[in-house]
C-alpha cells in the first residue's frame, strides 16, 4: 500500500528521501499534482506531497526577484504581483482542462519541474530563463543549494537550467527563485483570417523578422478557431493568424497599425483589445481550441518555425488529426484519436533531421508506455542522461521512469 | 594560487604524446618553446604556465580522436578560444594538451526565416552581428571584448555584456550546440528548434567553464536590430541618489537596453582619455540607452527625465544623434583602458549584488581602498547589479599585487553578503576558484561536482579550475557522508 507522505518543512523532506534510500522504496514527489498525467506511468512505492511547503519568502519588486516555497500555488504569485504591475513573463500554463481539476491550481515547483512557458517564450524565454537559483534535496539525501537571487551569475555551474525540465527525477526542490517582470501597460492582437498553413506560418515569420517586438504568434486553422471562446476568432469560422503586441500605450498603438499595414495584402485584419486579447491568448496558451473531445490524445510538437506547416503536412499524410500552432510555427500541439497507436513514431519521423522534438501529454497508461511520452533520446545523449541520474540520484528514488525507463 | 600537482608520469611520456597527437593532426601540433610561449596565459595575465603541448585541430573528428586518446591515457585536457579569459579560464597546465578552437573559423549556416545562426566555435562575437547587419539583425550578448572573443568561449562562460539586462545573456540566445565529451563521443543538443526533450544540457553547458565537453558547433538566436536607440547622460552629486534612480526606472517598469554607472574616478580618467563629453562634476554618471521602436523611446525618455528630475539630478543630457550616442558610450567603452593609461597595473574585479545595495558597497569599497592603500575606479553594469571595480596598483612595488588580490577578494566576499554572487560574467576559472567556499556550502559543491562526474568521470578536462577541492568521482559516489565531516582529508587542497 503506497504510503502517502506529507512533510511539514524540509528537514522532513530530507528524512523521507533518506529512509526510502535505505530501505528502497521509490517516491513519487507531487505538488497540487495538477500534471500527474504528464509522464511515463510507472510503479512507485510512496507518494510525497510537498504542498504544505509554501509561502512566498521574498519579493522584492524592485530588484524583479522572488522566493517562494517549492509548493506555493502559482495562483498566490501571480496575484501578489499583479499587486505591484508585475508578472512572469514565461507565462506558466494552466493544463486543468487538459488534465482536469481546478483552475490555476499548479504550484511553483511544479512548473519549474515541467520547464513550463507560455506564447511568450519567443521573446522572453522559458522557465528555465527565469530560474535563479533554488533549495533542494538531492536523491541522495543531500541538501543543497544553487544559484542565487540576482540574473547575472556564472558562480560555478548553473544547476537552475539542470533541475529545471527535470520532472523530479534528480531532486525535491524546496524553495525556488526566480525573476519577475513588470506587467505591460497595454494589450492588442492583430488578427488576419483565411490563410492556409503555409501562408499563416510566412505571416507570423514576417512579423517576427520585424522591429516591431511582437510578443506571441500563433495560428488556429478553421477547424479550430471555431472553438475559441473570443467571438471575433471563433464567428467568421475561418483559420485565424494572431500577433500579441505589448508596451507603453503610444508604442503599441504605431505597432499595431505598422502591422495591420503589413498584413493588408494576405487577407481580412482584425484588431482584439485587452480583454479579448487576454481570452485568446489563454486558450492558445492552455491548449483549450483542442480539447473538445476528452479521449483524444493530446501531443506538443517543438520544431524549428519554418518546418512547423510541413511537419503537420506529413502528419496529415498518415493519420487523421487536428494541430494549431504557437511560437510562430515552431510549437504545434497535436490532438488524435485516443486509441490510435503508433502515433509517437508518425510525429518523430515526421519531425525527421530537420531537428526537434515530440512530447506526449495526454494519453491513456497503455499509450504512453508503447509511445515512449518524451522524444527518445540519441544513445549518447541517453548515457549522459543516465549517468546524470547515477549521481544525484543512484538509488532511483526520485519520480524513478517518470521520464525515461531507468531514469 | 596553488594549481593541481603536474603528474610527473604524464610529462615524462611527452614525446610519445606529441608524436599520437601528430598522427592525429599532422603539423597542427605546436611543442616547440617558442610556439607555446604564445599561449602561456589568457586574459588574466598575473599567471602563466607553458602547456605541455598546443593542438590546433580543423575538424570535429580530430577533437574526438584528441579527446579519445586523451581520455585513456589519462592526458589532461584544456579548451582556448580567443584566450580573453579574465579568470584564467583557458590557464595551460604543465601537464595538459592545450586544444585552441581558432581554426573553427566558419559560419556555417545564416537562417532568416528562424531567426538563426550556426556557427564554428572559433568566430567572433561581433563577426556574427557582422554578418547578419546587412538584413537588420544582431546577435544580443556583447562582452567588451566582443571584437576578439570567440563565441565557443561565450558560451563556455556564459558571456554577457551591456545589453543582457533587457536581451538576457548566452544562455538565453543559445539554441543549440554539437560538442564532443571527453570519451570522444560526439553529441548534439538542441537545434533551431526551442527547448530540449530531456534534461537541459544545453544550459548546464553554458557556462561550465571548459569542465564539461568541447563545443565545436554553435547554434545562436538573432534578433531584429530596434528600430530606434538613444542614449542618455544622467549626473548625480552622490551616489544614493544614483542607486535610487537605479532602482526607480526598474521599478516603473522600464527596462533599459543598458544601464552603466561610473564614479568620479572613472569619468575623469575616461574624459582625459577620449574627451566623450562627461561633466567632471559630478559624483556619479549613469548611461541608460533606450532601444525599441521609434514610438517608444522618446516616450520612455520623457519618462526616466521626470525621475531623475524628482531624484534632483541637474545633469541630464539625451543624444541627438547616432554620433552622439556613439560618443556617449565611447567612454564608458574606453574606461578600462583610460584606467589602464593612468596605473602602471589594474585588477579588474567582477561580482554581482541586489541592486538596491549598490550605494552601500560603494561606500564600502571606498573605505577598503583607504584601508589596503589602493586607488579604486568603478565601472557598473548597474542595471543589473554587476561590479566591476578597478583596482590600481604596480606589480614592481613589493606587495602590491598581493594587496590588489586580498581587496579584490575582500569585495567578492562582501558581494556575497550582500545576497550577491562571486562572479556576474568574468567566470570562476582560477581567479575566484578558492572564494567559492564563501558562497557554497561542501554539499552545494559536491552537487556541482557530481555533474562534472557525468561528463567527465576521470577529471581530466580543465583540472584546476572553478573548485577549489578535487573530489574524485568515485569518492562522490559514496553515500551519506555526515555534514562538517571533510571526508578525505588527505586530498590536495590547492
Amino acid at each position: 500500500m503506497a504510503k502517502r507522505l506529507i512533510p511539514q518543512n524540509t528537514k522532513d523532506v530530507l528524512e523521507i528521501v533518506r529512509a526510502a534510500v535505505n530501505d528502497k522504496k521509490s517516491v513519487e514527489i507531487i505538488g497540487a499534482g495538477t500534471k500527474r498525467g504528464w509522464g511515463r506511468p510507472n510503479e512507485i512505492s510512496d507518494l510525497m506531497n510537498i504542498s504544505t511547503l509554501s509561502g512566498i519568502s521574498l519579493y522584492e519588486p524592485k530588484e524583479l526577484v522572488l522566493t517562494a516555497k517549492a509548493g506555493t500555488p502559482i495562483n498566490n504569485i501571480i496575484q501578489t504581483l499583479s499587486q505591484n504591475h508585475q508578472q512572469i513573463a514565461f507565462e506558466p500554463p494552466d493544463f486543468s482542462s487538459l488534465y482536469g481539476g481546478e483552475k490555476n491550481h499548479g504550484t511553483l515547483g511544479g512548473i519549474i519541474a515541467t520547464n513550463l512557458s507560455g506564447p511568450r517564450r519567443i521573446q522572453s524565454g522559458a522557465a528555465r530563463d527565469y530560474c535563479l537559483g533554488f533549495e533542494a534535496i538531492s536523491g541522495r539525501g543531500e541538501k543543497f543549494k544553487s544559484g542565487g537571487r540576482v540574473v547575472k551569475n556564472v558562480t560555478g555551474f548553473d544547476l537552475s537550467k539542470l533541475l529545471t525540465g527535470s520532472f523530479g527525477t534528480l531532486a525535491v526542490m524546496t524553495s525556488v527563485t526566480i525573476k519577475v517582470s513588470p506587467s505591460p501597460d497595454k494589450t492588442r492582437t492583430v488578427l488576419v483570417y483565411g490563410l492556409d498553413d503555409r501562408m499563416a506560418i510566412q505571416a507570423l515569420s514576417e512579423t517576427l523578422q520585424s522591429s516591431f517586438e511582437v510578443n506571441a504568434a500563433a495560428y488556429m486553422p478553421g477547424d479550430i478557431a471555431t472553438n475559441s471562446s473570443v467571438s471575433y476568432v471563433a464567428a467568421p469560422g475561418l483559420s485565424v493568424a494572431a500577433v500579441r503586441l505589448q508596451g507603453p500605450g503610444p508604442s503599441v498603438d504605431a505597432r499595431c497599425q505598422a502591422i495591420r499595414n503589413l498584413w493588408q495584402s494576405y487577407g481580412e485584419v482584425e484588431e482584439l483589445h485587452s480583454h479579448n486579447s487576454f481570452g485568446l491568448w489563454h486558450e492558445i496558451r492552455d491548449v483549450d481550441p483542442l480539447l473538445n473531445n476528452k479521449q483524444d490524445q493530446i501531443w506538443r510538437l517543438s520544431v524549428a518555425p519554418s518546418e512547423g506547416a510541413n511537419v503537420v503536412a506529413r502528419v496529415r499524410n498518415k493519420i487523421q488529426s487536428k494541430a494549431y500552432f504557437d511560437w510562430g510555427g515552431g510549437l504545434i500541439w497535436l490532438a488524435a484519436d485516443g486509441d490510435l497507436m503508433g502515433v509517437g513514431k508518425i510525429l518523430r519521423s515526421a519531425i525527421g533531421s530537420g531537428g526537434g522534438h515530440a512530447t506526449l501529454l495526454r494519453a491513456s497508461s497503455e499509450l504512453r508506455l508503447e509511445s515512449s511520452v518524451f522524444q527518445p533520446q540519441e544513445p549518447k545523449v541517453s548515457c549522459l542522461t543516465k549517468s546524470i541520474k547515477e549521481n544525484f540520484d543512484p538509488e532511483r528514488v526520485l519520480n524513478p521512469g517518470r521520464m525515461y525507463e531507468g531514469i | 594560487m596553488r594549481m593541481p600537482k603536474p603528474d610527473t608520469a604524464i610529462i615524462s611520456q611527452r614525446p610519445k604524446i606529441i608524436r599520437y597527437l601528430k598522427e592525429i593532426l599532422g603539423d597542427n601540433v605546436i611543442s616547440d618553446p617558442a610556439g607555446l610561449r604564445a599561449y602561456e596565459c589568457d586574459g588574466l595575465s598575473a599567471y602563466r604556465q607553458l602547456p605541455l603541448v598546443v593542438v590546433l585541430p580543423e575538424t570535429t573528428k580530430q577533437i574526438s580522436a584528441i579527446l579519445k586518446c586523451c581520455n585513456e591515457t589519462g592526458v589532461k585536457v584544456v579548451a582556448r578560444g580567443a584566450g580573453t579569459s579574465l579568470s584564467g579560464g583557458a590557464l595551460p597546465l604543465a601537464d595538459a594538451v592545450l586544444l585552441g578552437l581558432g581554426k573553427f573559423s566558419q559560419i556555417l549556416d545564416i537562417d532568416y526565416l528562424n531567426r538563426a545562426v550556426v556557427t564554428q566555435p572559433g568566430v567572433t562575437n561581433l563577426s556574427i552581428s557582422e554578418a547578419v547587419s546587412d538584413e537588420g539583425f544582431y546577435f544580443a550578448p556583447d562582452p567588451s571584448s566582443q571584437i576578439v572573443c570567440s563565441i565557443g568561449g561565450n558560451v563556455a562562460e556564459n558571456a554577457g555584456g551591456v545589453h543582457c539586462l533587457k536581451y538576457g545573456l548566452t544562455t538565453n540566445n543559445l539554441l543549440g550546440l554539437e560538442m564532443v565529451l571527453m570519451n570522444g563521443d560526439i553529441i548534439k543538443l538542441g537545434g533551431k528548434h526551442l527547448g530540449s526533450g530531456g534534461y537541459d544540457l544545453l544550459g548546464i553547458m553554458t557556462g561550465s567553464e571548459g569542465l564539461l565537453g568541447i563545443i565545436t558547433e554553435v547554434t545562436l538566436r538573432i534578433l531584429k536590430k530596434p528600430e530606434a536607440t538613444c542614449c542618455m547622460l544622467i549626473g548625480f552629486d552622490n551616489v544614493t541618489l544614483a542607486g535610487n534612480c537605479v532602482a526607480a526606472i526598474i521599478g516603473a517598469g522600464i527596462v533599459p537596453g543598458g544601464m552603466e554607472m561610473m564614479d568620479k574616478s572613472a569619468i575623469h580618467a575616461t574624459e582625459e582619455f577620449v574627451q566623450a563629453g562627461y561633466p567632471l562634476d559630478i559624483e556619479v554618471l549613469l548611461i541608460v540607452e533606450l532601444d525599441g521602436p521609434s514610438v517608444e523611446v522618446p516616450h520612455l525618455i520623457e519618462r526616466i527625465k521626470n525621475i531623475a528630475h524628482e531624484l534632483e539630478s541637474d545633469y541630464i543630457r539625451v543624444s541627438e544623434n547616432e554620433a552622439e550616442r556613439e560618443k556617449f558610450w565611447a567612454g564608458r567603452k574606453a574606461a578600462f583602458s583610460a584606467i589602464g593609461r593612468i596605473t602602471p597595473d589594474y585588477y579588474c574585479v567582477d561580482g554581482t549584488i541586489p541592486r538596491g545595495r549598490l550605494p552601500e558597497v560603494l561606500v564600502r569599497i571606498g573605505e577598503m581602498s583607504k584601508k589596503y592603500k589602493l586607488r579604486v575606479a568603478n565601472v557598473f553594469h548597474a542595471g543589473d547589479g554587476n561590479l566591476h571595480p578597478l583596482i590600481m596598483y604596480d606589480e614592481n612595488k613589493v606587495g602590491e599585487l598581493k594587496r590588489a588580490e586580498e581587496f579584490g577578494s575582500e569585495i567578492l566576499k562582501l558581494c556575497v553578503d550582500m545576497g550577491g554572487v562571486l562572479t556576474g560574467e568574468h567566470g570562476v576559472g582560477v581567479e575566484k576558484r578558492d572564494l567559492m567556499e564563501k558562497m557554497f556550502s561542501e554539499e552545494d559543491l559536491k552537487q556541482q561536482q557530481r555533474l562534472k562526474c557525468a561528463f567527465d568521470p576521470h577529471g581530466l578536462l580543465n583540472p584546476g579550475k572553478v573548485f577549489p577541492t578535487l573530489h574524485r568521482c568515485a569518492e562522490l559516489g559514496r553515500m551519506h557522508v555526515h555534514r562538517g565531516n571533510i571526508p578525505f582529508p588527505d586530498i590536495p587542497r590547492y
